[in-house]
């Protein structure tokens, strides 16, 4: 493994060209409890990747890991070629929904600006530039006609797609969000669901949540999380087999027919 | 009484502007912690021999700062820290000036304020003060903002958070020094809370907030000013009082006003949530 020069002139490790994330050996402990168990996982540009599991398998601790919020107390991370917190500059983040106070006074243009603080410099105004990409990010989302409207007035479908927008911001190589439609009605899922296609032409996107159905149906490759992750190849199990070999009950109760079985794994 | 004007209006001008984070950022107990910390700082200044307001400025921002790394670096809760500087300071500033040789000073002007006399000097100081905190908070408004809203992203979309937050701290303390003479220590609390508080009530842009809540810590002032000369009332306390008074005012204003519009824009939104 040898260093070389990055675009960004940085030092990095050699990886392949398009490989977004690498977590190698990764363990988190909180307080000794362990929050993440060994985890192993390689995120490429193309990927659009559903992360699942049960509330408190660590599945908000992975993205912080990816973040450089959180260290690993064992393990590897590298981010876009380089630590995460060097790889914040061309990450996109999306918290979850619930961190905010709704009365806080301030618009939803003021909220998606503040995802080009890091371009723009401290002591010094945002650019036309920074307003450029922040109305292209809100066109993107179709929240621009909102832009002057107060945060705590819209639905939450609408909020979610505006901290999109802040996140979209910094024209990121890979996107991450933590539970984006936990508290977002049914119809309006189904339109965040098609914004992420769309976006997965430019950017690798990770999304973590506990909402099973609608995940499977959208996203290429999924995870399973519960301290120790488990990665399904999409090419493991075809979709077209199944429907011809399987009209018999599943585990997995959806509406439809469920797209996608995973192998069992313990 | 031309002095007391002054006082009034320069004080306005800080707690109007570090108000507003004060109230949004939830900071009202933090406020209250570093207020009554800075007795400490005033009984330094006697036993040291310098003027208390200098010994109360160099204290209370040395304790902001202290409490602030204390509560990031270590699990020590924040309301914790805040209760241990707030009686700290206090404790300090009554043994120190006990320690001071030659006849106790009037202690009741720091604690309760005495906007009459206060001397040229110390509105020298204020307006200092006051040019440094428009300064600071003027170039660092966007970080403050998105400290104020979102800390985490913050530190993701690449800006100092903790420095930022001890430099708020620090400009808490600032303020709480130019308000000192004006209200006193036990009452500094109120004016960093209230004019901002009834500030939000009338716009939703934090810029205006800071306008409208310097404005109406002016009026707090000014009115307060006048009514206990009208009335031979201590002035600090009038000043507070008349602000609580037109606050709960404000409250009831705008609840009438809310009224009419929570039918219409609340329920499609409470269906929503009920999903």
């Amino acid at each position: 493994m040898h260093l070389e020069e990055l675009p960004d002139g940085s030092r990095g490790v050699n990886m392949p060209a398009n490989e977004v994330v690498k977590l190698e050996d990764v363990w988190v402990h909180y307080d000794g409890e362990p929050a993440l168990e060994g985890v192993n996982l390689a995120i490429n540009q193309e990927d659009f990747l559903g992360v699942i599991g049960p509330n408190g398998g660590g599945k908000t601790t992975l993205l912080k890991v990816i973040l450089g919020l959180i260290k690993p107390g064992q393990g590897k991370v590298t981010v876009l070629g380089g630590t995460p917190e060097r790889g914040r500059k061309l990450v996109g983040y999306v918290p979850q929904y619930s961190l905010f106070d709704r009365d806080f006074p301030v618009s939803v243009w003021d909220v998606v600006l503040m995802g080009r603080l890091g371009q723009a410099g401290l002591f010094r105004r945002y650019s036309e530039e920074d307003k450029k990409t922040a109305r292209h990010a809100l066109e993107t989302v179709e929240m621009l006609d909102f832009k002057d409207r107060q945060i705590g007035e819209l639905s939450g479908g609408e909020q979610q797609r505006v901290f999109i927008a802040r996140a979209l911001v910094v024209e990121p190589k890979l996107l991450l969000l933590d539970e984006p439609t936990a508290s977002v009605d049914a119809p309006m899922q189904t339109g965040f669901y098609e914004l992420l296609q769309r976006l997965k032409q430019r950017m690798a996107i990770v999304l973590v949540t506990h909402d099973i159905s609608a995940v499977s149906i959208y996203v290429d490759e999924i995870a399973c999380l519960n301290r120790r992750l488990f990665y399904h190849h999409s090419k493991e199990i075809s979709v077209e087999e199944l429907e011809a070999t399987y009209q018999c009950p599943i585990e997995l109760i959806a509406h439809g027919v469920p797209h996608r079985i995973l192998r069992e794994h313990d | 009484m031309r002095h007391a004007l002054l006082a009034g209006l320069l004080a306005a001008v800080a707690c109007g502007i570090i108000g507003v984070y004060v109230v949004i950022n939830r900071m009202v107990f933090i406020s209250g912690g570093v207020s009554h910390c800075s007795f400490g700082g005033i009984g330094l200044g006697y036993y040291l021999g310098i003027n208390p307001v200098l010994g109360a400025l160099f204290f209370t921002v040395a304790s902001a700062l202290g409490m602030g790394i204390v509560t990031r670096r270590t699990k020590l809760p924040e309301d914790t820290a805040i209760g241990v500087l707030w009686v700290m300071g206090m404790a300090l500033g009554i043994i120190l000036v006990g320690l001071t040789p030659g006849y106790p000073p009037d202690l009741f002007s720091y604690l309760f304020g005495n906007i009459l006399l206060v001397p040229t000097f110390d509105l020298f100081v204020m307006l200092i003060l006051d040019i440094v905190i428009i300064s600071v908070v003027f170039l660092l408004y966007k970080e403050f903002l998105a400290l104020s809203f979102d800390e985490e992203f913050g530190t993701v979309a690449g800006i100092p958070t903790e420095r930022l937050y001890l430099i708020l701290l620090c400009l808490i303390a600032l303020t709480v020094v130019v308000l000192i003479k004006v209200v006193g220590i036990i009452l500094i609390m109120a004016l960093l809370t209230i004019p901002a508080a009834m500030a939000r009530q009338f716009t939703h842009s934090l810029k205006r907030m800071m306008l409208l809540s310097v404005f109406f810590g002016a009026v707090f002032a000014v009115g307060g000013l006048w009514l206990s000369y009208a009335l031979d009332w201590a002035s600090g306390a009038t000043i507070v009082l008349v602000s609580v008074a037109l606050f709960i005012a404000s409250l009831g204003f705008s609840r009438l006003r809310s009224r009419r519009q929570l039918k219409v824009s609340l329920l499609p939104q409470r269906q929503l949530s009920d999903e």
